[in-house]
């Protein structure tokens, strides 16, 4: 697997990432930090502990959501691994909602996500945090805020490691047929 | 976007029996249904997991509570339902169970959930026709989901199944929910004592790695669970017993016995209860019940069978 980012690049991409939400995410507003299973949650604690230090009067709220239940490739999928849960146990409503997500590629995971938020309340705004767009999309979905983009061929996939559940933090070009 | 390595893959197609599964897949079924236990603390309690999927649930016995627990979770997942009763229908004119389910199949069902008086019949259906096939309880063989709901309270409770000793009080020889819970929470490490009058334990029971006793005031004591089942009086050809209230006697779970078992044991009834025979009031209302948190977490666990056997490749 051929390394895109080492560990300084991907702090340098969380860097810029948090700095762009701070300078235009409102700050009077409750906020509700809602990061996507399995490295957005990670990036969404981050976060969070970056907003804690520069927004002490601000009420956080932190989530964490699984969308297997929501994709539009299950009946393709052959298996299942686990399902693990989403743990929003708060009202969503009136919130002001930023989702966390690692890679940005198809915008399908968005797409789900969103449908599962709609579950859970009606928020006042969602906006979309990723750490990589990568380009690719198959739907008609932006992010609002991007730590880093890069332009990787479409049949390859991105994986982002991240030192709290992975060994480093680093991303990675994996060929298709690796996955 | 990226997935994290999968430490376990569930495959299967079918669910006929918990005989059929490995620990690890009893387990990744408990821990799929604690997911879906939250789905319905949310406002909305629904998730389209199943969208576009049909499931037919072919009752060819009476079933209440298991049936609306079922259709519920189906509807949960957003798959639509067909319900096959025997009664009125086909079946009462000579028509075999495999020619109902292949016409039923044929109208495009992607799940049979089946009940049936007959052991053997979801085995049957599954090794026959391609849709994936739940067993909801076949004569006296098994009962799985009931048994996957037992065992998922316990845990919630308990915090563990291995090391467990948990008691299956009543008419072993009749129940598909004793022999299920027998083997999955031998599989999953605990202790099974089997308790009843001579006439409804066999002795042959103790081949599926359990214990027997004839005594339930001898084991109450070191027991963690006593799960006390319903006398099934529409079973009984013969004289089982000499009669309800001797049953209720020796094997009846009243406060006076509670007070003599561990202060936190467990007690469970799979429903529906005979008040007054096999558990008084007080005990079935009481704080060491979990007979209406059974009913509660059966729906999650029938909800995590339905998306798993769905994705199922074999």
């Amino acid at each position: 697997m051929q390394k895109l980012l080492n560990e300084h690049e991907v702090q340098r991409a969380f860097d810029e990432l948090a700095k762009t939400i701070m300078a235009k995410l409102p700050s009077d507003v409750p906020l509700a930090i809602i990061g996507i299973r399995s490295r957005g949650d990670v990036l969404a604690d981050r976060l969070v502990e970056r907003l804690k230090a520069k927004r002490p009067k601000q009420p956080l709220f932190r989530g964490v959501l699984d969308i297997t239940f929501y994709r539009d490739d299950l009946s393709k999928r052959k298996g299942m691994p686990l399902v693990r849960s989403t743990q929003i146990d708060f009202d969503l409503d009136d919130k002001l909602v930023l989702l966390v997500d690692d890679v940005l590629a198809t915008g399908r995971s968005t797409r789900a996500a969103l449908d599962a938020l709609a579950d859970f309340g009606r928020p006042q705004a969602i906006r979309l945090a990723v750490l990589i767009d990568r380009g690719g999309r198959e739907l008609p979905i932006a992010a609002d805020f991007v730590g880093a983009k890069l332009s990787v061929p479409d049949e390859a996939s991105i994986q982002l490691c991240l030192s709290e559940v992975d060994k480093e933090d680093a991303v990675y070009l994996v060929p298709r047929d690796a996955k | 976007m990226t997935e994290q390595a999968p430490s376990f893959i569930w495959t299967k197609k079918h669910l006929v029996g918990l005989d059929e599964l490995s620990a690890e897949e009893i387990v990744h079924i408990l821990d799929t249904a604690e997911s879906f236990r939250e789905v319905s603390t949310r406002s909305i309690k629904k998730v389209p997991a199943l969208r576009g999927k049909v499931v037919a649930l072919l009752f060819f016995e009476d079933s209440t509570r298991t049936r609306m627990s079922f259709e519920l979770a189906a509807s949960r997942l957003s798959a639509d339902t067909l319900l096959f009763t025997a009664k009125g229908s086909s079946v009462a004119k000579g028509e075999t169970t495999l020619d109902t389910a292949r016409n039923i199949e044929a109208m495009g069902v992607d799940i049979f959930v089946i009940r049936h008086h007959e052991s053997g019949a979801p085995h049957h259906l599954a090794s026959r026709i391609n849709t994936s096939v739940v067993n909801a309880g076949d004569g006296s063989h098994e009962h799985p989901t009931q048994a996957l709901l037992d065992i998922f309270t316990m845990r919630q409770r308990l915090g563990r199944i291995e090391g467990l000793k948990v008691a299956i009080v009543g008419d072993i020889a009749h129940s598909r929910v004793a022999r299920s819970n027998i083997i999955g929470l031998r599989k999953l490490g605990a202790e099974v004592v089997v308790v009843g009058p001579p006439t409804l334990v066999p002795a042959s029971i103790s081949a599926m790695g359990c214990t027997v006793s004839h005594s339930l005031d001898e084991v109450l004591g070191e027991v963690d669970v006593l799960n006390m089942l319903r006398i099934q009086f529409e079973r009984f050809s013969g004289n089982v017993f000499p009669s309800v209230r001797e049953y209720s006697r020796f094997y009846g779970l009243n406060s006076e016995r509670l007070a003599r078992c561990k202060k936190n044991v467990l007690v469970m009834h799979p429903g529906p209860m005979n008040r007054g025979v096999e558990i008084t009031s007080e005990v079935a209302d009481g704080l060491n019940s979990c007979i209406l948190q059974q009913v509660a977490n059966g729906l999650a666990v029938r909800m995590a069978v339905l998306f798993l056997v769905s994705q199922g490749a074999e």
